[in-house]
């Protein structure tokens, strides 16, 4: 069993349903790549998996959410709020914003260790610069004085993973971590991700928008679109041949090297808004392929039996020629 | 015949509903409170002929008597009805505050448009002037006024008017500044129009919606600061009756007859709750919230 | 910060004598010579003429303002005209009741504000949040002279808890302290509870609650201590309600303090006193946002650095 297993979640806020059944699972040692626009509902997925729907007046309407053995949607809030830092870390989007800027730095890590692992004052500030050290932060003791506006952005993002690092968990949610910054600290901060996983065997979440991304970090990848899975299967299995229209769609918006000039494509149109989803699949308006089957029913998603799955009435089930 | 007038119902309040107006009234508070002030108005102007009394009517036998049938607030030291004299303070209260800030908002926005519009020194100093007047009360700001002036109801208004124009300039200018930034102004400016034409045709029509809910917010305080003069004797002479200077002279009464008290501050206290209610549905039909009420 | 405490210091050298200037000019803008202001009705010319030497009212308006400068940073602030005495002595007089009239109300309002807005807050759209948010409208559209009056009328008259007006012992202060206090209360309230409100959709707030923090933690330590920085500015800068306030409340409970001699003076055209008076509550206006100021460069590391 998976240490994380989410399945058929669907999520209400405020009468709107943003996510649909949503489904997928992560094991330790794993990365798995949620991508989509967006608007497609990653970051509501990660807010869902945090229990923090709450907070922007959601609620999780069906579905379930298992952690270790967990139902996590039936968890209380005092053991919920155990977990989360605990053993279910979160990295937020914007790093430049994600830090609470009257505090030092080095105090928002200490908070962690304090909190769920009991560790005194002197003991959080040691175990926190070390930490800080472990990723690669220069002069880690100086910096842990400083305040976030005197930091950089990708510096600024280290802090927030040393918050999500501090208490050692067993599954990282990073949502967008390197959209907000330059290309050169994205690679690094991509690499740093990579390397927990490898020698720590933490379970990694990668929600991005980027795939890129995916194809460096990932080892399994779920699309997202309009909330609802377009299509999940292996990374290298996705690259090599893609079956959803959408996922070929976001494949050729990758610019590669050996491209020819012209063929770099984007995608017409743009995810409909929650209050808008238009019936049928959600894609047909903007799919090249699409019939009129795919504006009256909702395709569902199916289990091929390499473990890929799709939901797509018109996509190429077969598996033969690729396995 | 009467079924297209039924469909047509609907259809009209959803039509009202997409103005301005429309979506204010027929919102909960907005509809509420906008009756009260239109009754409020209708009063102040019907006053000589709808009410019970006339204000100035002594009846000393019945000085001070508690609220009864026939005199429903109650009469004071002179036995002059209280609701009358309440209904006749709307009038000086409501003209002498609307009036005042409604002279402040026109000079405010002229003078926020040239401190904006031109910069520079003229700027610097309608700013240091705005800046210094505005972290004193504006109640410190009328009595100094009316120190000088001297009482009555034309030096109350210069007051008023002058204690809140600060607030109208600053709103203003910071408004202008923002506009002046976008791309069609400086296109017209580049265009080569003149700035009254840029300041008047361009610039103040479209920072005036804010600048005016805030005035009509400030007439709530306006009101109250007229009461305050009032009752400091400083503002409407006798036998003129205002909400202020009827707390004024029942003052000396107040444990034998409270009523003259504490009605006229019962209807002020809900006008400005009415008024400060109207202007968030304003606020909220508008949608320029983060605009206003700051500071 | 020490150094920004002296330079904030001296930068109210420049606005104060901006300040003096506006108060010494009032004598000349009132209508009239300002001689007629400066005596009683019915003194002799040779009292007259005394005036004017005293005054130095013959002199250039340039040389009379240097005098009157020079006088008041010596402590002599003239003598009263109808009240006959040093205005220095008046001062000193009425000066400790306003400040603990001011202090006290300054500090309920703040501590029930804060306190009324954090309760509104973290029940946000709740009964309890609708009903605070309520009373705190209710509380800001009462003419305070009103609310005092009722006040009077309840608790002094009808329960006989404390003395309808005068300073003499402490309970004749909590009357006074309420009138003030409910209406600045109301403005803290809705300062706090909007601050915290918007700080509470932060990214940040976000990731701490994705740390594991119990939310009532950090409601108060973290979102709270946000919400302040705005409720500071609007304390320091609007400290001059506070004093607004204390004129009205002191006249409608015959109270002594600056606000009572001010309206007193006023009345009577004694403008020496008026213009002490004045150059009084301005100075509190200007050390009140200086305070507010420094405070906000102490709570917040972002304010500090842009002052190096």
């Amino acid at each position: 069993m998976a240490l994380l297993d989410v399945q058929d979640l669907s999520i209400d806020i405020g009468g709107i349903k943003p996510l649909d059944s949503i489904g997928f699972a992560v094991d330790k040692g794993e990365t798995l790549g949620i991508v989509g626009e967006s608007g497609s509902g990653k970051s509501l997925t990660a807010l869902s998996i945090m229990g923090l729907l709450p907070l922007i007046g959601g609620r999780v309407e069906r579905g379930s959410i298992r952690f270790d053995g967990m139902e996590l949607t039936r968890l209380p809030e005092p053991d919920y709020r155990r977990l989360r830092g605990r053993r279910i870390a979160f990295i937020t989007q914007n790093p430049m914003t994600s830090l609470d800027p009257v505090i030092r730095v080095g105090e928002q890590i200490d908070q962690v260790a304090r909190l769920h692992l009991g560790l005194s004052g002197s003991a959080a500030r040691r175990h926190s610069i070390e930490i800080m050290e472990r990723l690669r932060i220069p002069e880690a003791a100086t910096t842990y004085h400083n305040y976030p506006h005197q930091l950089s952005g990708g510096m600024k993002q280290r802090i927030v993973i040393a918050m999500a690092l501090a208490a050692n968990p067993d599954l990282i949610i990073a949502d967008e971590p390197t959209t907000a910054l330059d290309v050169t600290i994205q690679a690094q901060i991509v690499q740093i991700l990579g390397e927990l996983v490898r020698e720590k065997g933490v379970a990694l979440i990668l929600i991005t928008h980027d795939m890129g991304v995916v194809a460096q970090a990932c080892d399994r990848v779920v699309v997202l679109y309009a909330g609802r899975v377009a299509e999940s299967n292996t990374v290298s299995a996705i690259f090599a041949s893609p079956r959803h229209p959408y996922t070929q769609a976001l494949i050729g918006c990758i610019p590669r090297n050996a491209m020819e000039r012209g063929s770099l494509v984007g995608i017409p149109g743009l995810v409909p808004s929650v209050a808008r989803y238009p019936a049928g699949c959600r894609f047909h308006p903007r799919c090249t392929r699409s019939e009129s089957l795919c504006e009256r029913e909702v395709p569902v998603l199916e289990r091929l039996a390499s473990g890929a799955e799709i939901a797509c009435h018109v996509a190429d089930k077969h598996e033969a020629a690729h396995a | 015949m009467t079924a297209p007038a039924l469909d047509h119902s609907p259809g009209f309040l959803a039509e009202a509903r997409r103005t301005t107006l429309g979506k204010v009234f027929l919102s909960p508070k907005g509809g509420i409170t906008g009756a009260y002030l239109l009754a409020l108005v209708l009063v102040a102007l019907l006053a000589p002929w709808i009410t019970p009394y006339p204000y100035d009517a002594q009846n000393l036998p019945l000085a001070s008597q508690p609220p009864s049938l026939a005199n429903w607030l109650g009469t004071d030291e002179f036995g002059r009805d209280v609701l009358s004299r309440i209904m006749y303070g709307a009038r000086t209260s409501l003209s002498v505050s609307v009036t005042a800030i409604t002279v402040s908002v026109f000079i405010g926005m002229c003078l926020g448009a040239a401190a904006a519009y031109f910069g520079g020194l003229l700027d610097r100093f309608i700013t240091a002037v705005i800046d210094l007047s505005w972290s004193f009360p504006e109640l410190l700001i009328a009595l100094i006024l009316v120190a000088i002036i001297g009482p009555g109801l034309t030096s109350t208004m210069i007051a008023i008017g002058v204690a809140y124009l600060a607030q109208f300039t600053r709103l203003t200018r910071a408004e202008i500044l923002a506009l002046k930034n976008e791309t069609y102004i400086e296109a017209t400016i580049g265009l080569g129009a003149s700035h009254s034409h840029v300041v008047f045709r361009h610039l103040l029509p479209n920072a005036m919606a804010p600048v005016i809910i805030c005035g009509m917010l400030a007439t709530g305080d306006a009101i109250i600061l007229e009461a305050t003069l009032g009752f400091f004797g400083l503002g409407a002479q006798p036998p003129v009756p205002s909400w202020g200077a009827m707390m004024s002279s029942g003052t000396a009464q107040i444990f034998k007859a409270p009523w003259v008290i504490i009605f006229p501050g019962l209807v002020i206290a809900i006008t400005v709750v009415a008024i400060n209610l109207f202007g968030d549905a304003l606020i909220r039909a508008l949608d320029i919230k983060s605009k206003i009420r700051e500071g | 910060m020490l150094s920004y405490t002296i330079r904030r210091l001296l930068l109210l050298i420049p606005v104060f004598l901006v300040v003096s200037i506006v108060i010494f000019l009032i004598i000349h803008l009132v209508p009239g010579d300002p001689i007629d202001n400066l005596v009683r009705v019915g003194s002799t010319p040779e009292q007259k003429a005394e005036i004017t030497a005293r005054y130095g009212l013959d002199r250039p308006l340039v040389e009379q303002y240097l005098i009157w400068l020079s006088q008041l940073a010596q402590g002599d602030l003239g003598t009263a005209i109808v009240m006959r005495r040093p205005v220095a002595d008046l001062i000193a007089q009425n000066l400790p009741y306003s400040l603990t009239l001011g202090g006290l109300a300054l500090l309920f309002s703040t501590v029930l504000g804060i306190a009324a807005g954090v309760i509104a807050a973290m029940n946000k759209e709740g009964r309890i949040d609708r009903t605070v948010m309520t009373g705190v409208l209710f509380g800001s559209t009462m003419p305070s002279f009103w609310l005092g009056l009722i006040l009077i009328l309840v608790f002094a008259v009808q329960l006989r808890w404390f003395p309808v007006s005068g300073a003499r012992s402490w309970e004749s202060l909590v009357l006074p302290v309420l009138t003030i206090g409910l209406g600045g209360m109301a403005l803290v309230a809705r300062v706090t509870r909007i601050a915290m409100l918007e700080t509470a959709g932060k990214d940040f707030v976000l990731l701490l609650h994705a740390k594991g923090l119990p939310a009532r933690r950090i409601q108060l330590r973290h979102v709270l201590r946000h919400a302040l920085l705005p409720v500071v500015t609007i304390l320091g800068l609007r400290i001059g309600w506070v004093l607004g306030g204390a004129v009205t409340v002191e006249y409608v409970f015959a109270r002594p303090g600056l606000g009572m001699l001010l309206i007193k003076a006023l009345s009577q055209h004694d403008y020496p006193v008026v213009q002490a008076c004045l150059l009084m509550l301005a100075m509190a206006v200007m050390l009140g946002t200086l305070l507010g100021d420094l405070i906000q460069a102490a709570m917040d590391p972002r304010v500090r650095s842009a002052l190096t």
